[in-house]
């Protein structure tokens, strides 16, 4: 295929996106900082997934599943929504989602910034693992389930069993959970979750008074097994 | 996996493409289902007591050369009743006269392998195997009018790949489900429902949902006392698609482990699993997009 210049735009109603990825996988320059545009996305599974140079990708309407996902270094933006397992397994850079999120959305990221401005649905990061978190909106239920590092900011309100079987990830939450997962508690804000705080919302580009938001941590009961329990949780 | 679609159209000007608009979504469904397809039309109400009734040939010996001219004969001289036919290969909409009861003893007397697939007198209803472009193309989908359909493409997984295992499933009158997921408890719906005279076609898993929920109507339920009662009986997991001759339905398990898009402009309303099967309806930019929540009942009046 022809090598594309600059400007860098794809139309996937007319361009394979396996052509589009293979280009954003093997044809950037180390260090790559261009803006690559992305139109007519029309739901398509995995766009700009694996991207491991800086590049700023836009994507203009809806995206399907796992777009952005085990992304590394690029910066996403989705002007709408986005399908279930957005920047899944992300690395570092970061993901923007305009719009609303499906299910499962930053599973299992290790690194970067997701921000979803809009709802995220059921199991929003769950098994985070060091990842940043930010949802304008609400989440849905089991977010959070299992997530062993990293924080989740929720400006609006969750689902049911919030954080179940945390390990040490934390949740800032503005509104009200429906209900807290085993072993997930409200914690004192520290001087500390503020700063923490107020540098994720301004990343986020949300404005949001910190000291609005509790804190949610594990409480550590799960960690290790207690024969006295009698299985009773 | 599965695909299920839907569309309500508001304009009565849209109901003449119905099935043109409908037949993209269901294409697009074909990676989540391409083993079966099939969907439910609803027009315009017969007048009177008239009933039409949906057939499939395809499980009889003679398949698509199904003699249809001969059965609407039969009809006649038996049942001593007026009965019209319009038939396309293994497929036919017989429109009779009253209540269907003794059309329906008789089919399955003589013709116990000619599978009904519905009736009413809003309904018709085709389904059968093949990817979904191939079934589309079988039953000249892009032809159909009305105001609303709900379709379906199959990836089985819960029974085998035959014609009257496809979706959609009907019960009763003028009732039709599509579904994506799979029950953990269909066997034990069925053993609430057969003592009651309630029989089943199929041992899939879907048409214990369908025969639930028709059931819960016909007791006198509203449609929304019948979904509360489905949230209430039926385990596993369900991205669920219902119509009437009123209304069109969607109710997503409290897990939300299938998924769902709506579209809603002024002049329709689109579902479907995924968006991509709705980006090519028009003025779709300016429509609102959302993911109906989990646990809770979508009903849009036709």
């Amino acid at each position: 295929m022809e090598r594309l210049i600059a400007p860098l735009e794809f139309d996937l109603a007319k361009l394979p996106l396996t052509e589009m990825n293979r280009f954003l996988h093997q044809e950037l320059d180390d260090g790559d900082t261009r803006t690559v545009t992305v139109v007519n996305p029309d739901g398509a599974h995995n766009i700009a997934v694996g991207l491991n140079q800086p590049v700023k990708i836009e994507i203009h309407g809806h995206a399907g599943y796992y777009a952005g996902g085990m992304n590394k270094h690029a910066h996403v933006t989705i002007h709408g929504s986005a399908g279930t397992g957005v920047a899944e397994n992300m690395m570092s850079g970061t993901v923007h989602v305009k719009g609303f999120a499906s299910n499962g959305a930053g599973a299992t990221a290790h690194g970067g910034l997701l921000v979803i401005d809009g709802d995220a649905g059921l199991r929003c990061g769950i098994s985070l693992k060091g990842a940043d978190i930010v949802v304008g909106g609400s989440v849905g239920s089991f977010s959070g389930f299992m997530a062993q590092a990293g924080r989740m900011v929720i400006c609006g309100d969750a689902g049911d069993a919030l954080g179940d079987s945390l390990y040490e990830a934390v949740i800032y939450i503005k509104g009200e959970p429906k209900s807290l997962g085993a072993d997930a508690q409200f914690e004192p804000m520290t001087d500390a979750d503020v700063e923490a705080l107020a540098g994720l919302l301004d990343r986020a580009g949300l404005d949001h008074d910190p000291k609005s938001f509790r804190r949610i941590a594990s409480a550590r009961q799960l960690y290790h097994w207690n024969a006295d329990a009698n299985q009773e949780y | 996996m599965c695909g299920i679609v839907g569309l309500l159209v508001k304009t009565p000007a849209l109901r003449d493409q119905l099935g043109s608009l409908m037949v993209p979504m269901l294409i697009g469904m074909t990676e989540r289902g391409p083993d079966s397809a099939g969907l439910a039309v609803f027009g315009t109400p017969t007048k009177n007591e008239r009933r039409k009734i949906s057939l499939y040939s395809g499980l009889t010996d003679d398949g698509a050369d199904f003699n249809w001219a001969g059965l609407a004969h039969e009809l006649r001289e038996h049942l001593d009743m007026k009965v019209e036919i319009s038939a396309k290969g293994n497929h036919a909409v017989l429109t009779v006269p009253t209540a269907p009861e003794a059309v329906k003893r008789y089919l399955r007397e003589k013709h116990p392998k000619l599978h009904l697939l519905s009736t009413g007198r809003s309904i018709d209803l085709y389904k059968d195997i093949g990817t979904p472009a191939e079934v589309a193309a079988r039953y000249d989908f892009e032809s159909l009018k009305g105001s609303h359909l709900v379709g379906h493409t199959r990836m089985a997984t819960e029974s085998a790949v035959t014609p009257d295992r496809a979706h959609p499933f009907t019960a009763g009158e003028d009732f039709c489900l599509v579904h994506n997921g799979s029950l953990s408890n269909p066997n034990g719906i069925r053993r609430q429902l057969e003592p009651q005279g309630i029989h089943f076609d199929t041992d899939n898993d879907t048409e214990a949902a369908c025969r639930f929920l028709e059931w819960r109507l016909r007791e006198g339920d509203a449609l929304e006392d019948a979904l509360q009662k489905g949230f209430e009986e039926l385990d596993g997991f369900f991205t669920f698609l219902m119509g009437t001759p009123e209304k069109l339905a969607l109710i997503r398990d409290p897990f939300a482990c299938k998924p769902a898009v709506v579209a809603e402009n002024d002049g329709y309303v689109a579902i479907a699993s995924e968006f991509r099967s709705l980006a090519h309806l028009p003025d779709i930019k300016n429509a609102k997009v959302f993911e109906p929540a989990p646990e809770e009942m979508y009903v849009w009046n036709a």
